[in-house]
Formats: structure tokens, sequence, C-alpha cells
């Protein structure tokens, strides 16, 4: 092993990315189902990402635009690592502006500018399951899958309510999918639920250790479990952003001292960046 | 105005570059070289090269220096370039019979053919720190005698097998091929073949714990260790342009057979039943624990009541791999601080509902309260 490696485009070997595409193509095919996949051991650890980063690697080309956010942000650490990898071994131009990407890898978050026809959201998924925490074994979810058996999840956000008097689920709050599987949406907050539903983006989910791939086509119907009586709601924010102003986008609190001082910001960091410029434009204009 | 503490580029890049200088530790002490860490931490290596699944001393030396020694990382760093490699095929069988043996040895008879072969083994050191150890005086030409076994030296296991006193081998399957667990993913319930897969490359730690707690009741399968041996076996190769075998080189490996308690039934005979361990490089400890484990999770193949994690194949197969383990356990350093925030905020809700109905119920009924103080 010399250090001057030449790695294939976008790190993996061709076969790989051909057997990853049929994989994507199958999910797509069947919105919301898990399609196992021969999951590589990425040079990331599993759990950080390796399963939106086959995914991304697989669906890239040599013209995409891509943008890597976690928890929002452009600028956080595995962010930083992970669109560098793809500087690296893909040499893609890379952006932070929603609107200028093709390809988006998240983790944790769906941009707040809404996303267009033609892009791509690749999300990092690290347990694809929802049923996973009501019932352990594969064997199991995979039958309940098949017969389309939710009751348990049903029960499960009943005795929430009958407990806390809400649903206590804030993220990976699972979704049904064109009236037929129950998704896992990753780790976002429930917050991004809705801008899942009849999206013109492609979605496409990576779970790499548990070597998983689901899919939602664009303008597929995604519908947050809920009752009647009980129905979804958002998580809301009192606070706007102390950046920006923004009333309407999912807030971060940054202890600002020891003394129990908050602030809330912008997850979406370009979100953010753009109401800023955008507003300082204005004064500009207006002066 | 603060702005949240986001981690910058160069941020990694410095904290990368202090890594590398911990690394290299007091630069007044030598430099330790690859050739001393293959030559003289060899069970390190081993352990390396087995869990990473890559046959490569020299590879796998450089992993354990420049993991600084974890043993983990260093593994992980040989799995990501293994993954990399192009694939030319599959290897033939390899004859452990065949096997040029340095260490072999069988706790259920006294003596049989082939011998007792002690070889290097820690067995019957006395724990003792020795300061010396390692110094040129302390490795003395090492005395050799004639070696014993000129032939092949049959397996334990063939001896019993010979008499019908213990099962036969599951018959080598031409088809379908062996399953390949690098190249699809696990399914439940997994073959053998799959299985044993996922224990070759499976964490140490994690199996001797397992197979201890066979041991220990939880899965009991009455083990002997019917032979343990380790040497050098030659892998070859069937190119396809050429049709026949090609001798590709001879790797170190360990073998473990262990023979368990019987079963029989009315339509067959009593017999010793086994279980398999197979490791790359000496990594005698993996090698035991792995054929304990192999013999408890063919509990529902043998028809046993599965009643102990070690014969529960989905728990056994689904965490014994300390590469996805370290990155998912790891994972929780990555900011998670959108989901923390969601929770913050029900929580939050929770508690001002809380107080309010607890205010209300005292309102409610003050005199009732009065009364019972």
């Amino acid at each position: 092993m010399t250090t001057a490696v030449a790695y294939n485009f976008a790190y993996l070997d061709e076969q790989t990315k051909r057997m990853i595409r049929r994989a994507l193509l199958k999910a797509v095919a069947i919105p919301g189902y898990q399609v196992p996949f021969a999951s590589r051991e990425m040079p990331m650890p599993y759990g950080w990402g390796t399963g939106g980063v086959q995914v991304t690697a697989s669906v890239l080309g040599p013209d995409d635009v891509l943008k890597v956010i976690d928890q929002g942000a452009d600028d956080t650490t595995n962010a930083i690592s992970i669109r560098k990898f793809f500087q690296k071994t893909a040499g893609v131009e890379t952006t932070t502006r929603t609107a200028d990407a093709t390809v988006i890898q998240t983790r944790h978050r769906i941009p707040e500018a809404p996303l267009k026809d033609g892009q791509i959201l690749v999300y990092q998924v690290p347990i694809p399951e929802p049923l996973r925490f009501l019932e352990p074994r594969e064997t199991e979810t995979r039958r309940m899958h098949a017969l389309e058996e939710y009751g348990l999840m049903h029960v499960k956000l009943y005795e929430d309510i009958a407990q806390h008097g809400h649903i206590a689920t804030t993220y990976a709050y699972p979704v049904k999918v064109d009236d037929r599987y129950v998704m896992d949406p990753s780790p976002t907050p429930k917050f991004d639920n809705p801008k899942m539903h009849m999206s013109p983006a492609l979605q496409l989910f990576g779970a790499g250790r548990e070597k998983r791939i689901y899919a939602l086509p664009p303008y597929t119907q995604v519908i947050s479990l809920d009752f009647e009586d009980h129905p979804f709601e958002p998580t809301h924010f009192e606070d706007v952003c102390a950046l920006c102003g923004a009333g309407d986008s999912y807030l971060d609190e940054v202890v600002t001292d020891d003394q129990g001082s908050r602030m809330y910001v912008c997850s979406d960091t370009d979100h953010c960046e753009q109401r800023r410029a955008a507003a300082a434009s204005d004064d500009g204009a207006a002066a | 105005m603060y702005v949240a503490v986001k981690g910058g580029e160069t941020a990694i890049e410095a904290a990368h570059e202090l890594l590398a200088h911990e690394r290299r530790g007091n630069p007044d002490v030598p430099e330790i070289s690859t050739e001393q860490i293959r030559e003289q931490l060899g069970l390190a290596v081993d352990r390396v090269l087995c869990e990473g699944s890559l046959y490569d001393r020299d590879l796998a030396a450089l992993a354990v220096k420049q993991a600084r020694g974890d043993l983990i990382e260093a593994i992980f760093l040989l799995r990501a370039y293994r993954t990399t490699l192009p694939r030319f095929g599959y290897a033939e069988p390899v004859d452990t019979a065949a096997m040029e043996i340095r260490r072999r040895i069988s706790a259920t008879f006294k003596d049989l053919p082939g011998g007792q072969v002690l070889g290097p083994t820690f067995d019957y050191t006395h724990r003792l720190l020795e300061p010396g150890a390692g110094s040129p005086g302390a490795a003395a030409e090492p005395r050799t005698s004639t070696p014993v076994n000129e032939d092949a030296v049959p397996h334990v296991s063939s001896l019993l097998g010979q008499q019908g006193l213990i099962e036969a081998t599951e018959a080598a399957r031409a088809a379908p091929p062996v399953g390949d667990l690098t190249r699809d993913p696990i399914a439940f319930p997994a073959d053998r073949d799959v299985r044993l897969q996922t224990l070759a490359r499976g964490d140490e730690g994690f199996l001797l714990a397992l197979g201890y707690s066979t041991q220990r009741g939880y899965g009991r399968t009455h083990p002997f260790a019917g032979e343990i041996r380790m040497g050098e076996v030659e892998v070859s190769f069937v190119p396809e342009e050429v049709g026949f075998e090609v001798p590709l080189g001879a790797i170190t490996v360990t073998e473990c057979e262990m023979v368990n308690q019987f079963k029989g039934s009315a339509s067959a005979p009593p017999q010793f039943t086994r279980g398999y361990g197979l490791t790359f490089g000496h990594a005698e400890r993996k090698a035991m624990s792995m054929a304990l484990v192999d013999r408890a999770l063919r509990a529902r193949e043998l028809g046993e009541e599965i009643v102990a994690p070690a014969q529960d194949e989905e728990f056994v197969l689904s965490h014994t791999d300390n590469v996805q383990a370290t990155g998912f356990v790891e994972h929780l350093k990555l900011p998670h601080y959108v989901d923390f925030q969601a929770e913050l905020a029900l929580l939050r809700q929770l508690r001002k509902e809380w107080t309010a109905n607890r205010a209300a119920a005292q309102t409610e009924a003050p005199d009732r309260r009065e009364a019972a103080e």
C-alpha cells in the first residue's frame, strides 16, 4: 500500500455502485420498503454516515453539486469530514446553498428551503427499522411489514397519550408511506416530517451498518401516524432566531452563560445566512 | 454576538496534527518500526489480521502502529482497506489435516497419532513480570526436535468418526455455493457457513464472554477441547483460464474442534456433536471461543431449547462485529442537538402541564388536604 492510492470516482468501485443502484431502483419501486444491500466497510466508522455516503457515492456524477449538512449545518464536524471526502475522491463541486445543490446529504434535518424537482436528498440512517424498539428481532419485524401488521406501533403511540397526554416521540417520528409501509424518517425532528410529503425531490435513505436502503420517489404521500382525536403536531417554537429573526424555522438552543441565559438560532445555517443576506440588502436598498 | 460552536475545518486538522504528535510520543525514545511490531508483537498483529479479515502481516503491523496500539481501530483500518481490493475469486478449501504443525494438543486423549506438540505457548508459564522479557539474552535459540510428523496428522474428530462416535461433518457443499458475508447482507435464520464467517471476524472479547457464559450454564454444551492445532496451511486457487489448482502460498491458522455432549434419537444412535473454530494467525483464545459459540448456535439445528444469549443467532451475529459496534457506540459523540432540542421542548411542555395540573388539584381540594395534615 502506498500513500498515493488512486481510488475510483467517488471511492466505491463500479461493481459496488451497480449493486447499490440496483437496491436503489428497487427501493424507489417500492416506496418505504427496506431493501437489504451488501453494505461495504467505508473509511469512516459505521454509525457516522456510511449508508448515506454509499448512496451518495452511487448517485453522484461529475457534474453534480454536493451539499452536506449535519444537524442542519454545513460546518458541523462530520458534515465537513464527509464533504471533504467527496471533494477528495470525486472532485465534485460543493456548495452550502440548498438551492444550488443537486445532491444533498443530510443527518438529522431536512433543509428549510423547499426542495425542487431534480434534487436528491440523501439521509444517513442509524436504525432503519421503525418497529425495532418495539420488536428487536429482524425476522419478526420483516414479517410484520409483510403482513402490514402495524398495530403494535399504534398501541405504543396510544400508550404515550395515556401516560403523558401527548405522543412522546419527538424525532424519528414514524410515517406511513403511500398508504402501505410504515417508515422511519431517520432521526429528523418531527418538525421536518411534513416536508417529506409530496416533495418534488427524490429522497433516498441509506443505513450502512444495518445494510438497508429505502426511498421516497418524488411526489409520494408521506403521512405521520396519529389519531383522529390526537392529530400529528409538529414541534412549535415560542422563540425566533436571534440572528435572522425567523419564526418558522427549527431552532437550536445555545446556552450562553452559567446563569441559565439562552439564545435560539436557526439549525439550518444556509437558511439563516440567506435570510440575513436578504435583510442586509433590503437595509442597503432602504438607505 | 455569540454564535453557536461549530467544528471548523481548521479545528479538525489541528486535532489530527495533535493525534500524530501523540502517536509519536517522546521523541527522545526511538521510534518503533512496523517490522518490530510484526516480529515482536506478533499476537497483536494476528488478532488484527484475523478480525480485519485480511491476511497481511505488514499491513496489520502498520495498522497497529497507526492506531497507537488500539487494536479495534487497527482492525477497522485493515477492513476499510480490504474493501477496496479487487476480488479475483474464492480459494479452494484449506486442508487443515495437512497442516505443517507448530502446536497441536488434545485434551481428550493422552496420546494419539501425531502426538501432543506444545509449541510456543503461555500455558504453564508462571505469570510473573520479567523485566528481561524480550531482551537479546532471553531469547536463546529454541530447542528443536526432529519433526514428529512428516505426514498429515489426522484430526481427533476423524479418529472418533471412524467408530461413528461423533457426528459426521457436513458434506462440503458444491451447490449452492458457500455464502459470502462481505457480498450479501446477512439474513436470518443464517446457515452455518455464514454464521462461521461472522464468528471468524467477530470480536474476540465478545466471543470469549459468550463462550464463557455457555460454560457457566447459559446454554451449556459440555465441551471438551478435542483438538487445538496451529501451523501453516497451503492456500490454492483455481484460475478459470488455467483450470487447475495453483498454490498461492501458506498462511498461519489456528483451528479448534470442540467435542460436545451427544445427541441421539430413535433413528440415530447417540453421538458426540461438534463445535468448530478457525482463525487467521495464532489466536487460540479466539478459536476456542468461536468453537464454543458455534456449538451453542447449533441449538436450532440440533433441536435444543433456545434459552441463553449464546444460542440466540440474531443476538450473537448482529453484535459480534467490533467495527460495527464501535462505530455505533462512538457515534454518540456526534452532535445530536437537533433531536435533543425536540426532546427538551417536549419535556418542558410536559413539566409545565404537570405543574398546572397539580396546582389545579390543590386549589380544588384545599380542605381535604388540611384535614389530612
